[in-house]
């Protein structure tokens, strides 16, 4: 504040007070509810904002599945987390490989029909997923690749955001970084390797974090393309559990909703290191 | 041996639907342990010839051969040659060690051989308490001494300078062509040296060649080419302040320019009678800036011959054995 006017402060303290308080409450109010015991949720109204004694009977029923005193049961959450988890990684891996491959291509080398192959890339942006969701599945199916990970990965790993953020950055490495390179003997491949991926790090730590969420958050194309429980992500069980049996045990679903929130946010913090790291490191 | 041969040179470049060609046949021989200059003004093709010995332009005419080999259709790499850049062009995430160490690296040499060459080098360039230092952290002239220091352990037959002293502030560019010169003493490798600047030029060449919009004006000495410049642009480039061209002095032929360097206009009694404009002091010397009817002359003379006034009429000899004559159609010398 330039001006010192208390009132302003207060005002603009008090703004981004109330701005924390709307993002962080639903998050406090599943947390909370994920403590107490389906009963309380649902007799109480409104639900009581403080800590109920169930967490561990919750969590333990969400993450290893069971029977509920109500007498519903169930399904794990524990192995539905890994399947999201592997092909959470396999998207983000896959993307971020191919983007940087595919980005190098058309930044350094000069092919018949690059401007076309280029545009092509970045047409698909424009198509929404609902577009092409139907043939996709059809190709799919018929490749016998309905309830594999290779199904519910290989479909999405192409990006044309990840390309043209690549594209991007390596446009701003100086060409005489790579004629250096030429002059010390080192191929496209070896150049790409020794010089282009150090110094990408941290638009790949960026990428990784984007495409590890969009990865995890995956419902549309999961639930098209899983029939069997054991290949079902996380974000689906949670919905799963909701239009179930007779009766909706919220704390269970409250409960694998902050599983299903746990893995992504470890990624951003623990990547957030990482970005600031390769903030500082980056100067030409 | 290192000689480099330039012939017929010719750089062309198509840009679909027209051709410009930029280099118009740069004929020149080079010989083993030579430190060559190539300088002229902007835009007039001295870095596209440099990276055509480079292998980084492909040469659109003509041969060039480094020592026997004809090296047209050879890679950068594959030229035994190593390159100083403008901007350093350091790779910007390994240590001046690994810097310094990739090429050779990439070649194989043995690790044992790399860390010999490196310290030597770092040894002959005060390099060696940077070794482990990232580029970020090192100085302008610092980093250009790694980027030698990259050239040198390469061992090349010849070595390729892009204006490495533009990037420099004025003092450290001083110092920094010092150390260029000695490098040059000690190890003897051939070089081939482009700036903009003629002081530069004039400083480290043993031959220099003069360039303007693509076409070679003069290969020599630095003596040769201030005494005998072989056009007029030759005799205004090199030499500050520039060299006097007049067409219409006393004494002069029809259809020609007659040059006259301004230290060779000595002031006297009689001679030519010059309008004097401006007098500037630069210590040592005075540059009087004068009007010859309809044309400008420029006088040097040592501080302690007086200043003459403004707006008087002084009277300057030109010294007869210092005299340039120059076709007015052609600009060549006659």
């Amino acid at each position: 504040m330039i001006e010192k006017r208390p009132g302003l402060t207060f005002i603009a303290h008090a703004v981004l007070i109330l701005g924390v308080a709307v993002v962080a409450f639903p998050l406090y109010l599943t947390l909370i509810a994920s403590t107490q015991s389906a009963e309380q949720i649902a007799q109480a109204f409104p639900m009581s904002l403080l800590p109920g004694g169930n967490m561990l009977e919750t969590y333990r029923t969400a993450l290893f599945g069971g029977t509920t005193s109500a007498g519903s049961s169930i399904p794990a959450a524990a192995p539905m987390m890994w399947v999201s988890l592997v092909s959470a990684l396999i998207i983000t891996v896959g993307k971020i490989s191919i983007s940087l491959l595919s980005a190098f291509a058309i930044v350094y080398f000069r092919f018949p029909l690059r401007n076309l192959v280029f545009w092509m890339i970045f047409v698909t942006l424009m198509l929404p997923v609902e577009v092409r969701i139907g043939p996709t599945y059809e190709v799919v199916a018929n490749l016998g690749m309905l309830n594999s990970y290779a199904g519910l990965t290989i479909p999405l790993i192409a990006s044309a955001t990840a390309t043209f953020l690549f594209r991007q950055f390596f446009l701003t490495v100086p060409d005489e970084l790579v004629e250096a390179a030429r002059m010390d003997g080192a191929g496209p491949m070896r150049f790409f390797k020794d010089v282009l991926l150090p110094l990408s790090r941290t638009s790949i730590a960026a990428l990784f974090v984007i495409q590890f969420i969009y990865g995890w958050n995956q419902y549309l194309w999961p639930l098209l393309v899983t029939t069997q429980e054991d290949m079902y992500p996380v974000v689906m069980g949670i919905k799963r559990l909701i239009a179930g049996e007779s009766y909706t045990e919220w704390n269970v679903v409250m409960a694998t909703a902050i599983l299903a929130m746990l893995p992504p946010a470890v990624v951003v913090i623990l990547m957030q290191r990482w970005f600031v790291k390769g903030l500082v490191d980056t100067e030409k | 041996m290192a000689s480099i041969s330039l012939r017929n040179v010719v750089k062309r470049y198509n840009t679909g639907k027209s051709e410009l060609q930029v280099i118009h046949g740069v004929n020149a021989e080079i010989a083993d342990r030579e430190f060559i200059v190539i300088v002229g003004p902007s835009g007039c093709g001295k870095s596209t010839l440099l990276r055509m010995v480079a292998g980084l332009e492909e040469i659109s005419g003509g041969e060039i051969a480094i020592g026997d080999r004809v090296v047209n259709n050879l890679e950068p790499a594959a030229r035994d040659i190593a390159m100083v850049f403008q901007n350093y062009a350091l790779y910007p995430h390994m240590t001046v060690f690994d810097n310094m160490a990739y090429g050779l690296k990439i070649k194989k040499v043995p690790l044992a051989e790399i860390k010999q060459r490196v310290d030597k080098a770092a040894g002959i360039l005060e390099l060696g308490h940077l070794l482990e230092r990232k580029p970020r952290e090192l100085s302008g002239g610092q980093r250009q001494r790694v980027a030698m220091g990259r050239a040198i352990v390469r061992q090349p037959q010849v070595f390729l300078f892009d204006e490495p002293l533009s990037n420099l502030d004025a003092k450290l560019r001083a110092q920094t062509r010092l150390e260029i010169q000695k490098l040059h003493r000690e190890l003897g490798i051939t070089s081939l040296f482009v700036t903009h600047d003629q002081v530069e030029a004039m400083t480290l060449a043993q031959r220099m060649i003069v360039m303007n919009g693509g076409n070679m004006e003069q290969f020599g000495t630095p003596e040769e080419v201030y005494t005998r410049p072989a056009s007029t642009f030759v005799a205004s480039f090199i030499g500050s302040p520039p060299m006097n061209l007049l067409k219409q002095a006393p004494g002069g032929k029809p259809g020609a320019l007659l040059g006259i360097r301004p230290e060779h206009l000595d002031m006297a009694d009689s001679g030519w009678a010059l309008k004097v404009e401006t007098v500037e002091l630069l210590g040592a010397e005075r540059l009087v800036h004068a009007r010859l009817g309809e044309e400008s002359v420029i006088i040097r003379t040592h501080e302690d011959q007086g200043a003459p006034e403004v707006g008087s009429t002084i009277y300057a000899r030109p010294r007869e054995d210092r005299l340039h004559w120059f076709s007015a159609e052609t600009g060549k010398r006659i």
